[in-house]
Protein backbone atom coordinates (compact mmCIF):
# COMPACT_ATOMS: atom_id res chain seq x y z
CA UNK A 1 0.00 0.00 0.00
CA UNK A 2 2.77 2.50 1.04
CA UNK A 3 5.01 1.24 -1.60
CA UNK A 4 2.36 1.81 -4.36
CA UNK A 5 1.63 5.24 -2.93
CA UNK A 6 5.27 5.88 -3.41
CA UNK A 7 5.27 4.50 -6.92
CA UNK A 8 2.35 7.20 -7.59
CA UNK A 9 3.58 9.96 -6.32
CA UNK A 10 7.48 9.67 -7.58
CA UNK A 11 5.69 9.15 -11.37
CA UNK A 12 2.97 12.53 -10.68
CA UNK A 13 4.90 14.35 -12.78
CA UNK A 14 5.45 12.17 -15.64
CA UNK A 15 1.13 11.29 -15.12
CA UNK A 16 0.07 15.12 -15.02
CA UNK A 17 1.57 15.88 -18.32
CA UNK A 18 0.50 13.07 -20.03
CA UNK A 19 -2.95 13.66 -18.80
CA UNK A 20 -2.49 17.68 -19.66
CA UNK A 21 -1.04 17.14 -23.12
CA UNK A 22 -3.84 14.14 -24.38
CA UNK A 23 -6.47 16.93 -22.85
CA UNK A 24 -4.67 19.88 -24.91
CA UNK A 25 -4.77 17.26 -27.87
CA UNK A 26 -8.50 16.44 -27.63
CA UNK A 27 -9.22 20.39 -27.43
CA UNK A 28 -6.92 21.20 -30.07
CA UNK A 29 -9.65 18.74 -32.19
CA UNK A 30 -12.74 19.13 -31.18
CA UNK A 31 -12.82 22.69 -29.79
CA UNK A 32 -9.82 24.48 -32.40
CA UNK A 33 -10.82 22.35 -35.30
CA UNK A 34 -8.20 20.91 -36.59
CA UNK A 35 -9.42 18.30 -39.74
CA UNK A 36 -9.22 14.56 -38.50
CA UNK A 37 -7.43 13.60 -41.30
CA UNK A 38 -4.65 15.47 -40.38
CA UNK A 39 -5.13 15.22 -36.56
CA UNK A 40 -7.53 12.62 -35.48
CA UNK A 41 -8.55 13.08 -31.61
CA UNK A 42 -6.97 11.28 -28.97
CA UNK A 43 -10.68 10.04 -28.99
CA UNK A 44 -11.01 8.35 -32.25
CA UNK A 45 -7.28 7.14 -32.21
CA UNK A 46 -9.24 4.81 -29.45
CA UNK A 47 -11.88 4.00 -31.28
CA UNK A 48 -9.37 2.75 -34.25
CA UNK A 49 -7.04 0.91 -31.91
CA UNK A 50 -10.09 -1.20 -30.45
CA UNK A 51 -11.76 -1.29 -33.93
CA UNK A 52 -12.73 -4.94 -35.13
CA UNK A 53 -12.38 -3.87 -38.39
CA UNK A 54 -8.89 -4.07 -38.81
CA UNK A 55 -6.88 -7.71 -37.33
CA UNK A 56 -4.44 -6.05 -35.15
CA UNK A 57 -3.51 -9.01 -33.67
CA UNK A 58 -2.51 -10.35 -36.52
CA UNK A 59 -0.55 -7.37 -37.43
CA UNK A 60 1.06 -7.03 -34.20
CA UNK A 61 2.05 -10.67 -34.35
CA UNK A 62 3.87 -10.57 -38.01
CA UNK A 63 5.78 -7.12 -36.58
CA UNK A 64 6.48 -8.50 -33.46
CA UNK A 65 7.86 -11.91 -34.75
CA UNK A 66 10.10 -9.71 -37.37
CA UNK A 67 11.72 -7.00 -34.98
CA UNK A 68 12.91 -10.66 -32.49
CA UNK A 69 14.04 -12.41 -35.29
CA UNK A 70 15.80 -9.20 -36.47
CA UNK A 71 17.01 -9.05 -32.64
CA UNK A 72 18.39 -12.76 -31.92
CA UNK A 73 20.09 -12.45 -35.56
CA UNK A 74 21.78 -8.93 -35.15
CA UNK A 75 22.65 -10.15 -31.32
CA UNK A 76 24.28 -13.75 -32.48
CA UNK A 77 25.91 -12.80 -35.93
CA UNK A 78 27.14 -9.37 -33.82
CA UNK A 79 28.61 -11.58 -30.88
CA UNK A 80 30.33 -14.09 -32.92
CA UNK A 81 31.90 -11.71 -35.36
CA UNK A 82 33.00 -9.12 -32.15
CA UNK A 83 34.27 -12.58 -30.72
CA UNK A 84 36.45 -13.38 -34.22
CA UNK A 85 37.77 -9.97 -34.18
CA UNK A 86 38.99 -9.98 -30.11
CA UNK A 87 40.14 -13.28 -30.84
CA UNK A 88 42.74 -12.96 -33.86
CA UNK A 89 44.81 -9.71 -34.99
CA UNK A 90 44.18 -11.49 -38.83
CA UNK A 91 40.62 -11.91 -38.27
CA UNK A 92 39.95 -8.51 -37.26
CA UNK A 93 42.02 -7.05 -39.74
CA UNK A 94 40.58 -9.22 -42.99
CA UNK A 95 37.09 -8.25 -41.28
CA UNK A 96 36.31 -4.98 -39.98
CA UNK A 97 36.73 -3.11 -43.35
CA UNK A 98 34.09 -5.04 -44.80
CA UNK A 99 31.96 -4.47 -41.55
CA UNK A 100 32.60 -0.66 -41.75
CA UNK A 101 31.71 -1.03 -45.28
CA UNK A 102 28.47 -2.44 -44.33
CA UNK A 103 27.52 -0.27 -42.00
CA UNK A 104 28.24 2.70 -43.79
CA UNK A 105 25.89 1.70 -46.46
CA UNK A 106 22.41 3.29 -45.86
CA UNK A 107 20.30 -0.04 -44.75
CA UNK A 108 17.36 1.75 -46.07
CA UNK A 109 18.36 1.51 -49.65
CA UNK A 110 19.32 -1.61 -49.79
CA UNK A 111 16.02 -3.18 -48.40
CA UNK A 112 14.55 -3.10 -52.09
CA UNK A 113 17.32 -5.45 -52.56
CA UNK A 114 16.70 -8.18 -49.96
CA UNK A 115 13.21 -8.18 -51.29
CA UNK A 116 14.22 -8.84 -54.77
CA UNK A 117 16.15 -11.77 -53.27
CA UNK A 118 14.06 -13.43 -50.64
CA UNK A 119 10.85 -12.20 -52.17
CA UNK A 120 7.82 -10.74 -49.59
CA UNK A 121 7.75 -12.00 -46.48
CA UNK A 122 9.04 -12.01 -42.78
CA UNK A 123 12.66 -13.24 -43.42
CA UNK A 124 13.66 -10.04 -45.61
CA UNK A 125 12.52 -7.91 -43.12
CA UNK A 126 14.09 -9.37 -40.45
CA UNK A 127 17.29 -9.19 -42.25
CA UNK A 128 17.03 -5.73 -43.13
CA UNK A 129 16.35 -4.99 -39.06
CA UNK A 130 19.65 -7.08 -38.49
CA UNK A 131 21.68 -5.23 -40.80
CA UNK A 132 20.65 -2.32 -39.08
CA UNK A 133 21.12 -3.42 -35.39
CA UNK A 134 24.43 -5.99 -35.70
CA UNK A 135 27.20 -3.47 -35.81
CA UNK A 136 27.18 -1.47 -32.21
CA UNK A 137 27.30 -5.27 -31.21
CA UNK A 138 30.16 -6.45 -33.12
CA UNK A 139 31.96 -3.26 -31.82
CA UNK A 140 30.96 -3.24 -28.13
CA UNK A 141 31.65 -7.09 -27.89
CA UNK A 142 35.14 -6.88 -28.78
CA UNK A 143 35.96 -3.77 -26.84
CA UNK A 144 34.53 -5.77 -23.68
CA UNK A 145 36.38 -8.85 -24.47
CA UNK A 146 39.54 -6.36 -25.01
CA UNK A 147 39.13 -3.87 -22.44
CA UNK A 148 40.85 -5.37 -19.83
CA UNK A 149 43.49 -4.08 -16.98
CA UNK A 150 46.42 -5.42 -18.02
CA UNK A 151 47.76 -6.57 -14.92
CA UNK A 152 44.77 -8.91 -15.23
CA UNK A 153 46.07 -10.58 -18.28
CA UNK A 154 49.48 -10.52 -16.23
CA UNK A 155 47.92 -12.77 -14.07
CA UNK A 156 46.57 -15.22 -16.33
CA UNK A 157 49.95 -15.45 -17.89
CA UNK A 158 51.86 -16.20 -14.64
CA UNK A 159 49.31 -18.69 -14.08
CA UNK A 160 50.13 -19.79 -17.81
CA UNK A 161 46.29 -20.08 -17.96
CA UNK A 162 45.38 -20.98 -22.19
CA UNK A 163 43.88 -18.29 -24.21
CA UNK A 164 40.34 -19.86 -24.24
CA UNK A 165 40.36 -20.27 -20.30
CA UNK A 166 41.32 -16.10 -19.96
CA UNK A 167 38.70 -15.55 -22.39
CA UNK A 168 35.99 -17.92 -20.48
CA UNK A 169 37.11 -16.89 -16.98
CA UNK A 170 38.13 -12.92 -17.70
CA UNK A 171 36.88 -11.70 -20.93
CA UNK A 172 33.68 -12.61 -21.63
CA UNK A 173 31.96 -12.01 -17.77
CA UNK A 174 33.89 -8.61 -18.70
CA UNK A 175 32.40 -8.48 -22.14
CA UNK A 176 28.83 -8.50 -20.73
CA UNK A 177 27.72 -5.42 -19.61
CA UNK A 178 29.42 -3.82 -23.20
CA UNK A 179 27.24 -6.09 -24.99
CA UNK A 180 24.39 -5.80 -23.36
CA UNK A 181 24.40 -1.98 -23.81
CA UNK A 182 24.82 -2.39 -27.37
CA UNK A 183 21.64 -4.86 -27.08
CA UNK A 184 19.45 -1.89 -25.93
CA UNK A 185 20.35 -0.23 -29.04
CA UNK A 186 19.80 -2.65 -31.27
CA UNK A 187 16.28 -3.69 -29.77
CA UNK A 188 15.58 -0.29 -30.63
CA UNK A 189 16.98 -0.35 -34.54
CA UNK A 190 14.99 -3.67 -34.89
CA UNK A 191 11.78 -1.98 -34.66
CA UNK A 192 13.09 0.21 -37.63
CA UNK A 193 14.75 -2.46 -39.81
CA UNK A 194 10.95 -4.72 -39.42
CA UNK A 195 8.70 -1.28 -39.83
CA UNK A 196 10.96 -0.21 -43.38
CA UNK A 197 11.02 -3.63 -44.92
CA UNK A 198 7.12 -3.63 -44.32
CA UNK A 199 7.12 0.08 -45.83
CA UNK A 200 8.89 -1.30 -49.01
CA UNK A 201 6.44 -4.02 -49.91
CA UNK A 202 4.40 -6.18 -47.51
CA UNK A 203 0.99 -6.96 -47.07
CA UNK A 204 0.81 -7.67 -43.31
CA UNK A 205 2.40 -6.00 -40.58
CA UNK A 206 2.32 -2.48 -38.77
CA UNK A 207 4.03 -1.02 -41.40
CA UNK A 208 2.01 -2.30 -44.11
CA UNK A 209 -1.22 -0.96 -41.86
CA UNK A 210 0.82 2.80 -41.59
CA UNK A 211 1.17 2.42 -45.73
CA UNK A 212 -2.22 1.68 -46.43
CA UNK A 213 -3.90 4.57 -44.55
CA UNK A 214 -1.70 6.64 -46.51
CA UNK A 215 -4.13 6.08 -49.25
CA UNK A 216 -7.30 5.70 -47.18
CA UNK A 217 -6.65 9.33 -45.01
CA UNK A 218 -7.38 7.44 -42.02
CA UNK A 219 -5.26 9.40 -39.65
CA UNK A 220 -6.65 7.72 -36.59
CA UNK A 221 -5.60 3.88 -37.53
CA UNK A 222 -2.14 5.09 -38.64
CA UNK A 223 -1.89 6.79 -34.93
CA UNK A 224 -3.19 3.24 -33.70
CA UNK A 225 -0.28 1.64 -35.63
CA UNK A 226 2.14 3.48 -34.42
CA UNK A 227 1.09 3.50 -30.73
CA UNK A 228 1.17 -0.74 -31.36
CA UNK A 229 5.06 -0.30 -32.66
CA UNK A 230 6.18 2.04 -30.01
CA UNK A 231 4.63 -0.99 -27.48
CA UNK A 232 6.17 -3.81 -29.01
CA UNK A 233 9.71 -1.87 -28.84
CA UNK A 234 8.70 -0.90 -25.62
CA UNK A 235 8.35 -4.47 -24.74
CA UNK A 236 11.61 -5.52 -26.61
CA UNK A 237 13.82 -2.77 -24.81
CA UNK A 238 12.53 -3.95 -21.68
CA UNK A 239 13.33 -7.17 -22.22
CA UNK A 240 17.01 -6.50 -22.87
CA UNK A 241 16.93 -4.02 -19.63
CA UNK A 242 15.48 -6.81 -17.52
CA UNK A 243 18.40 -9.32 -18.71
CA UNK A 244 20.64 -6.34 -17.97
CA UNK A 245 19.79 -6.67 -14.45
CA UNK A 246 19.46 -9.84 -13.81
CA UNK A 247 23.31 -10.80 -15.81
CA UNK A 248 25.31 -8.02 -14.51
CA UNK A 249 23.67 -7.05 -11.01
CA UNK A 250 27.49 -6.26 -10.20
CA UNK A 251 27.33 -3.98 -12.91
CA UNK A 252 24.81 -1.69 -11.76
CA UNK A 253 25.10 2.30 -10.39
CA UNK A 254 25.83 3.54 -13.98
CA UNK A 255 29.17 1.40 -14.26
CA UNK A 256 27.79 0.15 -17.65
CA UNK A 257 29.75 1.48 -20.30
CA UNK B 1 70.59 -26.02 -2.18
CA UNK B 2 70.92 -22.61 -3.84
CA UNK B 3 69.91 -20.10 -1.06
CA UNK B 4 69.27 -16.75 -3.48
CA UNK B 5 66.64 -16.83 -5.41
CA UNK B 6 66.70 -13.89 -7.61
CA UNK B 7 69.89 -13.19 -9.46
CA UNK B 8 69.98 -10.11 -12.15
CA UNK B 9 73.41 -9.57 -13.29
CA UNK B 10 73.83 -6.11 -15.49
CA UNK B 11 70.06 -6.61 -16.66
CA UNK B 12 69.23 -4.11 -19.01
CA UNK B 13 66.27 -2.90 -20.95
CA UNK B 14 65.71 -1.35 -24.36
CA UNK B 15 62.55 -0.57 -25.67
CA UNK B 16 61.13 1.47 -28.94
CA UNK B 17 59.14 4.56 -28.11
CA UNK B 18 57.58 6.51 -31.08
CA UNK B 19 60.78 8.32 -30.62
CA UNK B 20 63.28 5.83 -30.98
CA UNK B 21 64.70 3.48 -28.58
CA UNK B 22 64.58 4.24 -24.81
CA UNK B 23 66.91 2.84 -22.39
CA UNK B 24 64.59 1.74 -19.39
CA UNK B 25 67.09 -0.03 -16.96
CA UNK B 26 71.10 0.16 -17.39
CA UNK B 27 73.40 -2.36 -15.85
CA UNK B 28 71.11 -3.84 -12.68
CA UNK B 29 73.12 -6.46 -10.60
CA UNK B 30 71.11 -7.67 -7.97
CA UNK B 31 70.85 -10.86 -5.84
CA UNK B 32 67.82 -11.74 -3.14
CA UNK B 33 68.26 -14.35 -0.68
CA UNK B 34 65.66 -16.48 0.22
CA UNK B 35 63.35 -14.87 2.75
CA UNK B 36 64.43 -11.42 1.64
CA UNK B 37 62.07 -8.35 1.69
CA UNK B 38 63.51 -6.25 -0.50
CA UNK B 39 61.97 -2.69 -1.21
CA UNK B 40 62.57 -0.74 -4.59
CA UNK B 41 62.59 2.82 -4.02
CA UNK B 42 62.58 5.53 -6.85
CA UNK B 43 61.37 8.55 -9.01
CA UNK B 44 58.72 7.55 -11.32
CA UNK B 45 59.86 6.53 -14.58
CA UNK B 46 63.20 4.76 -13.07
CA UNK B 47 61.81 1.58 -14.14
CA UNK B 48 61.20 -0.05 -11.04
CA UNK B 49 57.89 -1.85 -11.97
CA UNK B 50 59.20 -2.72 -15.16
CA UNK B 51 61.98 -4.60 -13.04
CA UNK B 52 59.48 -6.50 -10.96
CA UNK B 53 58.04 -7.61 -14.62
CA UNK B 54 61.35 -8.68 -15.93
CA UNK B 55 61.63 -10.59 -12.97
CA UNK B 56 58.54 -12.15 -12.93
CA UNK B 57 59.71 -12.83 -16.77
CA UNK B 58 56.71 -10.38 -18.08
CA UNK B 59 58.48 -8.59 -20.03
CA UNK B 60 61.93 -9.80 -21.72
CA UNK B 61 65.14 -8.08 -20.62
CA UNK B 62 67.07 -6.87 -23.36
CA UNK B 63 70.26 -7.46 -21.99
CA UNK B 64 72.47 -9.42 -19.33
CA UNK B 65 71.17 -12.53 -17.08
CA UNK B 66 67.64 -12.90 -15.09
CA UNK B 67 67.79 -15.90 -13.25
CA UNK B 68 65.02 -17.10 -10.17
CA UNK B 69 66.04 -20.28 -8.70
CA UNK B 70 68.80 -20.81 -10.32
CA UNK B 71 66.87 -20.35 -13.61
CA UNK B 72 67.04 -18.46 -16.17
CA UNK B 73 63.55 -16.75 -16.89
CA UNK B 74 62.39 -16.47 -20.66
CA UNK B 75 59.19 -17.15 -19.89
CA UNK B 76 56.53 -16.22 -17.19
CA UNK B 77 57.33 -18.00 -13.75
CA UNK B 78 54.98 -20.18 -12.08
CA UNK B 79 54.94 -20.29 -7.89
CA UNK B 80 55.03 -16.34 -8.40
CA UNK B 81 52.18 -14.35 -6.59
CA UNK B 82 51.96 -11.04 -7.80
CA UNK B 83 50.22 -7.91 -5.97
CA UNK B 84 49.42 -4.71 -8.26
CA UNK B 85 48.67 -1.48 -7.68
CA UNK B 86 45.32 -1.74 -8.40
CA UNK B 87 43.29 -4.13 -6.26
CA UNK B 88 42.24 -5.51 -9.84
CA UNK B 89 39.42 -7.54 -9.02
CA UNK B 90 36.67 -9.18 -10.98
CA UNK B 91 33.65 -7.28 -10.38
CA UNK B 92 31.44 -9.92 -11.45
CA UNK B 93 33.28 -12.43 -8.98
CA UNK B 94 32.56 -12.71 -4.91
CA UNK B 95 35.70 -12.24 -3.08
CA UNK B 96 35.98 -15.85 -2.32
CA UNK B 97 35.72 -16.44 -6.12
CA UNK B 98 38.17 -13.95 -6.57
CA UNK B 99 40.87 -15.16 -4.26
CA UNK B 100 40.16 -18.52 -5.62
CA UNK B 101 41.14 -17.29 -9.44
CA UNK B 102 44.59 -18.17 -9.42
CA UNK B 103 43.70 -21.92 -8.65
CA UNK B 104 41.09 -22.25 -11.78
CA UNK B 105 43.79 -20.09 -14.11
CA UNK B 106 46.60 -22.75 -12.81
CA UNK B 107 43.66 -25.44 -14.11
CA UNK B 108 43.93 -26.43 -9.87
CA UNK B 109 40.37 -27.95 -8.29
CA UNK B 110 39.68 -24.68 -6.87
CA UNK B 111 37.12 -26.90 -4.29
CA UNK B 112 40.35 -28.11 -2.79
CA UNK B 113 41.73 -24.63 -2.03
CA UNK B 114 38.42 -23.07 -0.51
CA UNK B 115 39.69 -24.13 3.09
CA UNK B 116 42.80 -22.46 2.11
CA UNK B 117 40.55 -19.45 0.63
CA UNK B 118 39.27 -19.26 4.02
CA UNK B 119 41.78 -19.07 5.90
CA UNK B 120 43.68 -16.13 4.19
CA UNK B 121 40.65 -13.95 4.54
CA UNK B 122 40.32 -14.62 8.17
CA UNK B 123 43.81 -13.94 8.62
CA UNK B 124 43.43 -10.24 6.57
CA UNK B 125 40.12 -10.11 8.48
CA UNK B 126 37.79 -10.91 5.12
CA UNK B 127 35.53 -13.64 6.15
CA UNK B 128 32.76 -11.69 6.30
CA UNK B 129 33.14 -10.67 2.97
CA UNK B 130 33.77 -13.88 1.55
CA UNK B 131 30.31 -13.90 -0.53
CA UNK B 132 30.44 -10.02 -1.11
CA UNK B 133 31.24 -8.73 -4.42
CA UNK B 134 34.72 -6.18 -4.58
CA UNK B 135 32.53 -2.92 -5.40
CA UNK B 136 30.94 -3.44 -1.68
CA UNK B 137 34.03 -3.49 -0.12
CA UNK B 138 36.93 -0.36 0.53
CA UNK B 139 39.87 0.17 -1.31
CA UNK B 140 42.11 -1.44 1.54
CA UNK B 141 39.70 -4.33 1.94
CA UNK B 142 40.16 -4.61 -1.69
CA UNK B 143 43.43 -4.39 -1.59
CA UNK B 144 43.38 -6.97 0.96
CA UNK B 145 41.52 -9.74 -1.18
CA UNK B 146 44.33 -8.91 -3.88
CA UNK B 147 46.73 -10.11 -1.52
CA UNK B 148 44.71 -12.89 -0.26
CA UNK B 149 44.87 -13.81 -3.95
CA UNK B 150 48.07 -13.86 -4.58
CA UNK B 151 49.12 -15.78 -1.77
CA UNK B 152 46.28 -18.78 -2.71
CA UNK B 153 48.74 -21.14 -4.13
CA UNK B 154 51.26 -20.22 -1.24
CA UNK B 155 54.28 -19.13 -3.62
CA UNK B 156 57.77 -18.82 -2.50
CA UNK B 157 58.33 -15.48 -4.32
CA UNK B 158 55.70 -12.21 -4.09
CA UNK B 159 56.16 -9.25 -5.93
CA UNK B 160 54.28 -6.31 -5.10
CA UNK B 161 54.23 -3.26 -7.53
CA UNK B 162 53.37 -0.12 -5.46
CA UNK B 163 50.70 -2.46 -3.85
CA UNK B 164 49.39 0.57 -1.37
CA UNK B 165 50.30 3.37 -3.40
CA UNK B 166 46.78 4.15 -3.46
CA UNK B 167 45.35 3.67 -0.12
CA UNK B 168 45.06 6.47 2.46
CA UNK B 169 48.15 7.11 4.73
CA UNK B 170 46.10 5.16 7.89
CA UNK B 171 44.86 2.85 5.59
CA UNK B 172 48.68 2.06 4.34
CA UNK B 173 50.22 1.79 7.58
CA UNK B 174 47.77 -0.94 8.68
CA UNK B 175 48.09 -2.83 5.36
CA UNK B 176 52.09 -2.35 6.15
CA UNK B 177 51.64 -3.83 9.18
CA UNK B 178 49.55 -6.62 8.06
CA UNK B 179 51.77 -7.67 5.64
CA UNK B 180 54.45 -7.78 7.78
CA UNK B 181 52.48 -10.14 10.10
CA UNK B 182 51.04 -12.37 6.95
CA UNK B 183 54.53 -12.26 5.83
CA UNK B 184 55.24 -14.39 9.05
CA UNK B 185 58.45 -12.05 9.94
CA UNK B 186 59.78 -14.41 12.26
CA UNK B 187 59.31 -17.99 10.99
CA UNK B 188 62.37 -19.34 8.94
CA UNK B 189 59.57 -19.93 6.07
CA UNK B 190 58.61 -16.44 5.07
CA UNK B 191 58.59 -16.14 1.45
CA UNK B 192 60.72 -13.84 -0.65
CA UNK B 193 59.39 -10.30 -1.27
CA UNK B 194 60.23 -7.52 -4.10
CA UNK B 195 58.30 -4.16 -3.10
CA UNK B 196 58.12 -1.50 -5.39
CA UNK B 197 56.62 1.93 -3.39
CA UNK B 198 57.05 5.75 -3.62
CA UNK B 199 57.22 5.84 -0.18
CA UNK B 200 60.94 5.60 1.63
CA UNK B 201 59.32 5.37 5.10
CA UNK B 202 57.70 2.13 3.93
CA UNK B 203 60.50 0.93 2.17
CA UNK B 204 62.41 2.14 5.58
CA UNK B 205 59.89 0.12 7.54
CA UNK B 206 59.32 -3.16 5.75
CA UNK B 207 62.58 -4.16 3.88
CA UNK B 208 65.61 -5.72 5.03
CA UNK B 209 67.56 -3.61 2.06
CA UNK B 210 66.31 -0.89 -0.13
CA UNK B 211 67.49 -1.11 -3.23
CA UNK B 212 67.70 2.99 -4.34
CA UNK B 213 66.86 3.35 -8.14
CA UNK B 214 67.79 6.70 -10.44
CA UNK B 215 66.22 7.43 -13.15
CA UNK B 216 66.99 8.03 -17.37
CA UNK B 217 68.21 5.10 -17.54
CA UNK B 218 66.86 3.21 -14.63
CA UNK B 219 69.85 2.12 -12.35
CA UNK B 220 70.57 1.11 -8.90
CA UNK B 221 72.22 4.31 -6.80
CA UNK B 222 72.70 2.38 -3.94
CA UNK B 223 71.86 -0.92 -1.79
CA UNK B 224 71.01 -0.28 1.69
CA UNK B 225 70.58 -2.25 4.18
CA UNK B 226 68.00 -2.09 7.08
CA UNK B 227 69.43 -2.62 10.44
CA UNK B 228 66.22 -1.94 12.25
CA UNK B 229 65.19 -4.58 14.63
CA UNK B 230 62.17 -7.49 14.03
CA UNK B 231 59.52 -7.39 14.31
CA UNK B 232 58.86 -4.13 12.83
CA UNK B 233 56.53 -2.44 15.30
CA UNK B 234 54.99 1.12 15.67
CA UNK B 235 57.92 1.59 17.93
CA UNK B 236 60.04 0.83 15.89
CA UNK B 237 58.83 3.21 13.00
CA UNK B 238 59.23 5.92 15.36
CA UNK B 239 62.95 5.74 15.94
CA UNK B 240 65.34 8.27 15.75
CA UNK B 241 67.62 5.15 13.94
CA UNK B 242 64.27 4.77 11.52
CA UNK B 243 64.52 8.23 10.57
CA UNK B 244 67.93 8.49 9.89
CA UNK B 245 67.96 5.76 7.42
CA UNK B 246 65.08 7.56 5.85
CA UNK B 247 67.13 10.90 5.84
CA UNK B 248 69.92 8.65 4.23
CA UNK B 249 68.05 7.61 1.31
CA UNK B 250 66.11 10.76 0.42
CA UNK B 251 69.57 12.78 0.39
CA UNK B 252 70.66 9.30 -2.01
CA UNK B 253 67.23 10.47 -4.09
CA UNK B 254 66.78 14.06 -4.51
CA UNK B 255 71.14 14.24 -4.80
CA UNK B 256 70.36 17.10 -1.76
CA UNK B 257 71.87 17.52 1.98
CA UNK B 258 69.47 18.50 4.31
Amino acid sequence: MMRSMRWLVARLPTVSLFVILLIAWQLAVSVGGIREYLLPSPASVFAALTNGEIPWSRHIWVTAVEIIGAFVIAAVAGVFLGTMIAWSRIISQALMPFLVFVNTLPKVAVAPLFLIWMGYGILPNMLIGAMIGFFPVVINTAVGLTQIDRDLLDLGRVFSAPKWKVFVKIRIPNAYPFILSALKITATSAVVGAIVGEFVASQRGLGYVIIATQSSMDTAVAFAALFWISLVGLVTFGIVAMLTRILTPWAENGENP
Amino acid sequence: MNDEVIQLDRVGMIYQAASGPVEALSDISLNVRRGEFIALVGPSGCGKSTLLRIVAGLRPATRGSVKVNGAEVTKPIAAVGMVFQAAVLLRWRTILDNVLLPAELAGLDPRKYRERAFELLRLTGLEDFANKRPNELSGGMQQRASLCRALLLDPPLLLMDEPFGALDAMTRDDMNLELLRVWGESSAQRKTILFVTHSIPEAVFMADRVVVMSARPGRIAEIKPIDLPRPRTVQVRATARAGELSLDIFEKLTGRRS
